[in-house]
């Protein structure tokens, strides 16, 4: 006796559980239920689970029977001939789809070769054990799993061709490769997933040595001729977007080149680049401050003391304006009316963005790596036949990660790019490494994909070979431009007068809890003190009620709001130490100051 | 030359000048040469002094609290010896250092005088340590529902290992049920209910409480192994109980200790109490492979253990002991600490390092401690 669930609901008890299943899978086979009802067995409990809902993840298997599958070559030539689909092939039982709960039950052969009686499925391909971008990874079955997965990871950040319409599509920060090719080595995904259709990368020359120290830790050296030539260079879209908002009262915002009399306006310059639509036109070259869609906001509370006040009635200024260190070009304007039938102004702006220091690049095998000096062409390596390699790579970072397929992938390169073929590289189904090598020998290259390279600074011969080849590079999205901050003085906090934080608000870098002890340890309280400075205030503080006083401006002479006229001296503390006192009283915590002569 | 030494008693460490001593005989020194060594030596040793206003409570937070970064979080370890799992690595070091009553893992190592440190009834004597209880003893239990009596048949082999009769175990038995009738015939000892009339219920859970019943041993040790460290046999145990240990005349009580802190110090004193805490986190740190010195770890212990009762360092220890009321607030529960301090009217002199941070003003360590004084006419 079992129970039986289906879709987690119990439903009754069988006298045989396996049995039972055999007869829902034969059933299932035959068609006579829907072939996306999955069963399985809890062999510790005998307990039966049907299932048939939703959100199961499932995949295809072939068929086995008495130790043979079921997917004859009788079948795989009707399927080239096109004669059979697979459709057919599920109608007749010869594949299905399994979820996890039934794979538990099931024992399922990698290769047809090692089918034994026992087995109850066969693998359709070693591939399908990968997802689409980690079946892009070149030779991937020779690299560490990890590097497997950091290295489809890096290919979702990779630059490229995204979009064919890319021209009229106003998408949120993307990035566009010049110059993208298709790879040299690629694998059967790259053929299913028209890869080179929408390629993300680059066939570059490169070459597995040190340089002066500037590519170590995972930096990479590049050469200079090679960015001229275009190598890496992409473009970067930012759409800029302001909506005429309506509020409560009537009131609404207007897209126009703000009036001199609008509270907050910026200066004319700022505004120079508007047409009289309050709009920017393209191709405007615009740098940091520049407004982009000028805009006036009704004003923001209409209440109380508002109507005595004669600036009430002013609008304010709303308008989208580039941000602090940011440059570009209006590619182009778009004026439309959202859900709501708000009238709503994008303006979609691009950056040309050219490789340089500080730039991530990868191979596709998770070894990714900044730029750490751009050299001349005529400073880099070259060999005798003249071939100067386009990226240097430190041969530090293979060891410890153990990326085989990195330098697998890069003989392959070499040997497809010089007899001008792709190079299959499949998971599990890839020309043999030795055939490659001994291709190259053929080429008149050595096997072992080393070069006698020359130094380009002095011309002498280095002591080693060299290994260089080809690889299929990519630009990954992370650019120093969009990252680089430093700030001196700027702007603060309206509570505490502290620097404002993060990039966009041009903040400060914060001196944390632990960095502070590091002072601390030194015994450096001067320094300590100097770098806490950024909210100093100097407050006058009443002698008698020890709260802090009043100074009036005016009459020049502070005078306590307690004590009235008491004597009254300037104390100098951080503003976030006067913001507790504050709090405090509103706590009604008396924080009485006791003050002392300093010295 | 006796006379240049003695003159430096007071300001090097004994062990200093007896090698000062030894040196200068072997190298046939003068009076005036020894002298000039022992300047030397005493001018070095006051190069290594701390300075003063250096910052040696932070400093040693920082060099336990960075090592212990790296540690691993593995809760259990073999200590060396099978069946036994002590807590070490990060977890025992926040033990100790939080004071917590109720360790994990107690244990004991527990050292023997000769001729029980060379083995000799070391089996024996391990047995006689370990709690016993009835069940320990016990063949089987057989209730008799009718007479609402348990009857215990022993297993006396088990019994003469702990070195007891069939007298001792009944005198002992009887002493934990006083509530019941016992009576014992050959190897079956008989507990019967004063009540006539109990529950199959009531009789099935006095049996599982009689399992229970001690009968030896030294209460709180679960678990005994004898072991050979050093061509000397001791005995480590799971549980702790140094009152009842200490006094056991084949036991060194010099040498013999426990890993919980809390209970060297009511047994053996505060002072105890302290090096314990150095040797217990010291070992922790020992195991990780990673190196701290030793006086970062007195300092801790000594502020730990200063007022005389071991505190551990939470908001109930010794941060509540702190004078300042910012410095209490800024550590946790700031709300609690300045509702108490404004219902008491605390004052803060802001004499320590956080409040004068949040004042913004230059602490009172290093280059902030010196102060101008002036002479007032």
């Amino acid at each position: 006796m079992a129970d039986v669930y289906t879709s987690g609901r119990f439903v009754g008890t069988v006298d045989s559980s396996e049995e039972f299943r055999q007869k829902l899978v034969e059933a299932r086979r035959a068609g006579e239920i829907p072939d996306t009802v999955n069963v399985h067995i809890d062999t510790d409990t005998d307990t039966v689970f049907v299932e048939s809902s939703k959100g199961r993840l499932r995949r295809p298997l072939i068929v086995v029977k008495d130790g043979k599958s079921l997917l004859t070559n009788d079948h795989l030539n009707r399927l080239k001939k096109n004669d059979l689909k697979w459709s057919d092939l599920m109608k007749d039982g010869i594949v299905e789809y399994l979820d996890a709960g039934e794979e538990e039950n099931a024992l399922i052969a990698f290769a047809e070769e090692d089918i034994t009686p026992e087995h109850t499925h066969l693998e359709v391909s070693a591939l399908a054990m990968f997802g689409l971008v980690t079946s892009l990874v070149p030779f991937a079955n020779y690299n560490s799993a990890q590097k497997v997965n950091t290295g489809s990871k890096n290919q979702k950040q990779a630059l490229g061709f995204y979009a064919a319409n890319y021209p009229i599509r106003m998408d949120m920060d993307v990035n566009l490769l010049h110059t993208p090719q298709r790879p040299i080595v690629k694998s059967v995904m790259h053929d299913i997933s028209e890869y080179e259709k929408h390629p993300s990368g680059q066939n570059i020359i490169v070459a597995v040595m040190s340089f002066g120290g500037y590519n170590m830790e995972d930096a990479i050296v590049i050469n200079r001729g090679s960015i001229d030539r275009g190598l890496g260079r992409s473009t970067y879209y930012r759409p800029m977007v302001s909506e005429e908002l309506r509020y409560s009262g009537g009131l609404v915002d207007e897209i126009s080149v703000p009036d001199k009399e609008v509270k907050g306006y910026k200066s004319e310059r700022d505004y120079r680049y508007l047409e009289d639509d309050g709009i920017i036109y393209p191709e405007a070259i615009l740098a940091e401050g520049d407004v982009v869609i000028g805009k006036t906001s009704p004003p923001r509370f209409l209440s109380g003391m508002d109507q005595y006040n004669l600036t009430a009635d002013l609008r304010r200024e709303s308008s989208v304006s580039m941000q602090h260190g940011e440059r570009g070009i209006v590619d182009f304007v778009l004026v439309t009316e959202n859900g709501e039938g708000n009238k709503l102004v994008q303006v979609k702006l691009r950056q040309e963005r050219i490789p340089e220091v500080g730039d991530k690049f990868t191979s596709r095998h998770g070894q990714k790596g900044v730029v750490g000096l751009i050299v001349p062409q005529a400073d880099m390596p070259f060999s005798a036949s003249g071939v100067t390699p386009d990226l240097l790579f430190s041969p530090h970072g293979i060891p410890t990660r153990m990326t085989m397929a990195h330098l697998i992938e890069l003989v392959a390169g070499k040997a497809g790019a010089l007899s001008a073929r792709t190079v299959d590289s499949t998971i599990f189904d890839s020309e043999p490494e030795a055939a490659i090598r001994q291709e190259l020998l053929g080429l008149g290259f050595r096997d072992s994909g080393l070069e006698t390279l020359y130094n380009g600074r002095t011309g002498e011969q280095y002591k080693v070979k060299i290994y260089i080849g080809n690889m299929y590079y990519l630009r990954l999205k992370h650019m120093v431009t969009n990252k680089i901050h430093s700030r001196a003085r700027g702007p603060v906090q309206l509570l505490t007068r502290q620097p404002t934080e993060g990039r966009a608000k041009e903040g400060g870098l914060r001196l944390g809890e632990m960095e502070k002890d590091t002072f601390v340890a030194h015994g450096a309280a001067m320094v300590l003190k100097e770098r806490f400075d950024s909210d100093r205030t100097t407050l006058p503080v009443c002698e008698e009620c020890g709260l802090v006083a009043i100074y009036d401006e005016y009459k020049k002479r502070a005078f306590c709001q307690v004590c009235g006229e008491s004597e009254i001296n300037f104390v100098e503390m951080s503003y976030a130490f006067k913001l507790i006192l504050d709090e405090f009283k509103s706590l009604c915590i008396y924080p009485k100051l006791r003050l002392e002569d300093k010295y | 030359m006796a006379d240049v030494f003695g003159q430096f008693k007071d300001s090097l460490p004994e062990s200093v000048i007896a090698d000062a001593k030894d040196a200068a005989t072997k190298e046939k020194m003068t009076d005036s040469q020894a002298k000039k060594l022992m300047e030397a030596l005493l001018d070095e040793q006051n190069k290594m002094r701390v300075a003063p206003g250096e910052c040696v409570g932070l400093i040693s937070a920082e060099s336990i609290g960075e090592p212990g970064t790296q540690m691993t979080l593995n809760t259990f370890h073999f200590a060396g010896v099978a069946e036994m799992n002590i807590t070490m690595g990060l977890p025992r070091i926040i033990e100790i250092l939080d004071g917590q009553k109720k360790i994990a893992t107690p244990m004991m190592e527990i050292y023997l005088h000769k001729p029980y440190s060379e083995g000799k009834d070391i089996k024996k004597l391990a047995l006689r340590i370990k709690e016993s209880k009835l069940d320990d003893v016990a063949r089987e239990y057989s209730i008799n529902l009718t007479e609402s009596t348990i009857d215990v048949s022993i297993d006396q082999t088990q019994i003469e290992a702990l070195g007891m009769t069939m007298g001792d175990l009944v005198k002992a038995v009887k002493k934990e049920n006083k509530s019941l009738t016992v009576s014992s015939e050959g190897e079956t000892i008989t507990f019967k209910t004063k009540t006539k009339d109990d529950t199959f219920n009531e009789i099935y859970k006095l049996k599982e409480k009689l399992r229970e019943t001690y009968i030896g041993g030294i209460k709180g040790i679960s678990q005994v192994l004898p072991v050979k460290r050093n061509e000397e046999f001791m005995i480590v145990t799971a549980g702790s109980n140094l009152k009842k240990i200490l006094p056991m005349e084949e036991v060194d009580s010099e040498r013999t200790f426990s890993n919980d802190i809390y209970e060297i110090e009511n047994v053996l004193g505060i002072e105890a109490a302290r090096q314990a805490i150095v040797n217990e986190v010291y070992k922790v740190i020992e195991s990780q492979g990673l190196n701290v010195d030793i006086r970062h770890l007195m300092l801790v212990a000594d502020t730990m253990t200063a007022d005389g009762n071991f505190k551990g360092i939470t908001r109930y220890g010794v941060v509540s002991g702190k004078a300042s009321v910012l410095a209490r607030a800024s550590f946790e529960t700031p709300i609690k600490h300045i509702l108490n301090a404004a219902l008491y009217g605390e004052e803060d002199s802001l004499t320590s390092v956080i409040e004068n941070v949040m004042l913004n003003q230059p602490v009172p360590v290093g280059t902030g401690l010196p102060k101008l004084q002036m002479k007032t006419k």
